[in-house]
């Protein structure tokens, strides 16, 4: 990106970004240290450690091992018995009640997602009851572009400032969601009706903000200043698509626009793995319990999870949420493992694998000193049906505690845990543009 | 069974010959676990089940069990009952989700308890083979939400060609929905909640009498509708309302009361309000699936739900349910592990797939349990059942092997 670009980047974030990052950041409510003792710690970068500590202070992780040092003030918490490893990393989600992009056309990456989502949505109380403890918000898939995404650290807050996850410029991070394949086309105005049309749409918007890319262009575009970001690779590109022939096209598309790119979902991303390997792109993948429910995932496998990992792809799995419930992560990881995908491939793919894929893997994604205090507590192995989720940790907060029992109703569901089915908009959505379709 | 075993007597003399040649009849295998689950009485350690000629005819410790000759004797971990999904529309509602393979809801008129199930389930649908591997040898099917009375279920076996070699009972409840979900829109009838049971009352009411011939002799027209309705007030099967809210339980409870008819609660995310009354009623509830999605009239519904029902006495099953999008449909095995992990353990879960299914489905005395006479159905798992990461290794349906490769 030029000088010049920046500077409009920075103008563009200055109500969002710039400005906040002047803002002294609050004061940590964590200042006095938390030690869990006698724990199995899983730190996902290394092996498991049985009877082992972990501090964490001010928000950090800062000892870790069966010999850390406890320091005398600490908080001394018993974990015996219980297994600690990192928070989840969902990269695909739509809690939040988001939404992105409207009707009136079929690219629109100057819509941002963070302008939509409910802080207070009660599905993000949920998500922290699930362990979930970074989240990729999105868009939905009803348009070739639908906005840019967000990416949100559960702490304990309900707005989108304190929620954010910055960039070092303080700028608010997240993606762009795009999507290929059916769920695109319709007969709306504007939208695609073929797979072609599709691509075609997607390569004239990317060649049509080259010009402006280049500074050729005066007047500030929000549109294309978000295709700029994306050309220029500071935004990742979020591709939903399930056909392999699809995928195909989106690493075709990769490969012309020179973008940044994570797959969505690849419901048959299993058959095209070695393509994929070989691209070096990674895969944000969503395991089933079924096949069908629309053409696209008549295909799906709980074995694919498992033949990306054999190829050597970077996989994460995803909860898609509402299509999965946040709170089932580790369940699908389980079947993921039922399908053929190692045990610690598939733990890696719900925590590191993930921060990996967002950029955040300096902060999040393992148990290491100087990381983000993001854990969860867990009474058992993680991958066990049996086992229940005790306490989630976000930068050295406890966000959620199933020994509250107002707490605990968001880990089951029951009465108040939803919002009058708002946070089912996405979903909704993608019914009834798929009706519309047939 | 009979049903099929007259389709299967019908094959032609080239079939039966073939069969005479076989060293042991197609429909003999035993089973070996080192739990069997029977689901009556205390598990088996290293416990034996022998299936002849479809129908168990021995179970008992491994050390005690004689083996006919040449038999083959398949092995597993544990060894429960073939499943049984309560209640589904798979089979009606193919997983593709096109028009062309939605027969789970006919949208014409709001009460057509005449659509029988026999003549829309397609026993090859991918989605019956889909969970006949995750163990589910017995399907409750039929019509699905949307309307006041969407039409009849049956029970199948997820094994057969044909739906006469599948079926066990062609009728078995007819399908009512109360709630928001089987509103019509715009001026259509039923558009409240009180026009649904005021619509339902009457349906009844008008099918109580048998019909007259117009002309006061000769014989009467018949009426479909009517006849199916007959057989719930006749008592000769159930009523399965889908009630979602505890309002609408309570309706249905009511109705109940009124015309005095067997009745089973479908759905029921609210159960947990209502037990005195559930209870008092003496209604069983085929539970939603756990994971169905907590929105709109599932608001309230919990993980929790099946234990509650549990500790309040209230026989319940699982069911696959309806989904209108992906996954196209739940599977009962993860769904009630979703309730065993939430308190209702191992053998409460396994119960509510099994024996306690084969009770509110009226199928008792022929599956559920593994018991000598009845049918030999049987899942084999390597691991605790519902443990995700494990795997079903085996399923067979009275005697034949239908699956084997681990799922």
């Amino acid at each position: 990106m030029k000088l010049g670009q920046f500077a409009r980047g920075c103008a563009l974030a200055a109500f969002a970004g710039c400005a906040l990052a002047t803002i002294p950041a609050p004061l940590f409510a964590q200042d006095r240290p938390v030690a869990f003792t006698g724990a199995t710690i899983m730190p996902i970068s290394g092996p498991a450690l049985d009877d082992a500590t972990i501090v964490i202070q001010n928000g950090i992780i800062t000892a870790i091992g069966k010999d850390a040092v406890i320091p005398e003030d600490a908080e001394i918490r018993d974990a015996q018995g219980k297994v600690i490893m990192p928070g989840i990393v969902d990269t695909h989600s739509h809690i939040g009640q988001v939404s992105g992009a409207d009707r009136s056309a079929p690219i629109q990456p100057e819509v941002r997602a963070m302008d939509s989502i409910n802080p207070r949505d009660s599905s993000i109380d949920k998500a922290r009851a699930g362990g979930v403890t970074t989240v990729n918000v999105m868009p939905g898939s009803g348009h070739l572009m639908s906005g840019q995404t967000f990416y949100m650290k559960l702490r304990e807050a309900d707005t989108i400032d304190a929620l954010a996850v910055r960039g070092e410029d303080g700028r608010m991070l997240g993606g762009m969601k795009m999507a290929n394949g059916t769920n695109p086309i319709g007969e709306t105005p504007g939208f695609p009706g073929t797979r072609a049309k599709s691509a075609a749409l997607v390569r004239q918007a990317f060649i049509g903000a080259q010009p402006y890319c280049d500074g050729r262009e005066e007047t500030r575009d929000l549109a294309k200043e978000a295709l700029c970001e994306v050309m220029a690779g500071e935004r990742l590109v979020h591709f939903h698509t399930h056909r392999a022939d699809d995928i195909m096209t989106a690493l075709r598309l990769r490969e012309e626009f020179g973008f940044d790119l994570l797959l969505q979902h690849g419901v048959e991303s299993g058959d095209v793995a070695a393509r994929i390997a070989a691209a070096g792109v990674p895969v944000s993948h969503i395991v089933l319990d079924s096949p069908g429910g629309k053409l696209e995932a008549m295909n799906s496998r709980i074995s694919s999870a498992a033949d990306l990992e054999r190829a050597g792809v970077l996989v994460s799995l995803h909860s898609d949420d509402p299509i999965i419930d946040s709170r089932m992560m580790l369940r699908q990881a389980g079947l993921a493992v039922r399908g053929g995908m190692s045990r610690e491939g598939a733990l890696r793919a719900l925590t590191l694998n993930g921060a990996m894929q967002l950029g955040m893997e300096d902060s999040i994604g393992s148990l290491e000193v100087g990381k983000d205090a993001d854990l969860i507590v867990l009474d058992g192995d993680p991958l066990s049906t049996f086992t229940l989720l005790q306490e989630t940790w976000v930068e050295g907060d406890l966000v959620f505690d199933r020994s509250d029992p107002e707490q605990a109703e968001f880990a089951t569901g029951g009465a108040g845990t939803t919002s009058q089915g708002r946070s089912m908009h996405h979903l909704e959505f993608e019914a009834a543009a798929m009706e519309s379709d047939q | 069974m009979s049903l099929r075993m007259k389709a299967i007597g019908a094959l032609s003399a080239a079939t039966a010959i073939f069969a005479l040649a076989a060293p042991a009849l197609a429909q003999d295998v035993a089973v070996r676990g080192e739990i069997v689950y029977t689901m009556a009485g205390e598990a088996i350690s290293d416990g034996m089940v022998v299936i002849e000629d479809g129908i168990i005819t021995a179970v008992g410790p491994t050390s005690d069990t004689a083996l006919p000759d040449g038999i083959r004797v398949m092995t597993a971990r544990v060894v429960t009952p073939g499943l049984i999904d309560a209640h589904s529309t798979v089979g009606l509602a193919g997983y593709l989700n096109q028009p062309g393979d939605q027969d789970q809801l006919e949208s014409s008129s709001p009460i057509q308890p005449e659509l029988r199930a026999i003549d829309a389930y397609n026993p090859n649908e991918r989605l019956v083979e889909w969970v006949r591997g995750l163990g589910v040898t017995t399907l409750h099917t039929g019509h699905g939400p949307g309307a006041l009375v969407s039409g009849q279920t049956m029970v199948v076996k997820t094994h057969g060609e044909t739906v006469a070699q599948a079926v066990e009972r062609p009728l078995a409840m007819i399908a009512a929905n109360l709630g928001t979900g089987a509103l019509e829109s715009e001026s259509k009838a039923p558009g409240t909640r009180s026009k649904q049971m005021a619509m339902l009352r009457g349906a009844l009411i008008a099918a109580a009498s048998p019909e007259k011939p117009d002309d006061g002799d000769g014989p009467a027209t018949r009426n479909l509708q009517h006849e199916a309705l007959r057989e719930v007030l006749n008592g000769n099967v159930p009523l399965m309302v889908t009630a979602w809210r505890a309002q609408d339980i309570l309706s249905a409870l009511r109705l109940k009361e009124e015309f005095g008819i067997d009745m089973v609660i479908d759905g029921a995310a609210d159960a947990y309000m209502v037990l005195d009354e559930l209870r008092e009623a003496g209604v069983p509830v085929i539970l939603h699936p756990p994971r169905a999605r907590q929105y709109g009239e599932l608001e309230n519904a919990s993980f929790t739900t099946a234990s509650t029902l549990s500790e309040a006495g209230i026989p319940f099953a699982f069911q696959s349910g309806y989904e209108g999008y992906v996954p196209k449909t739940r599977v009962v095995l993860w769904e009630a592990g979703v309730a065993a992990a939430n308190g209702l353990g191992t053998q409460g879960a396994l119960a509510s797939i099994t024996s306690d299914a084969a009770r509110i489905i009226g199928m008792e005395d022929e599956i559920g349990t593994l018991e000598v006479g009845k049918h030999g159905d049987i899942a084999m798992f390597d691991s605790d059942p519902f443990e995700i990461t494990g795997h079903v290794t085996g399923v067979v349906i009275e005697g034949v092997v239908v699956s084997e490769n681990p799922r």
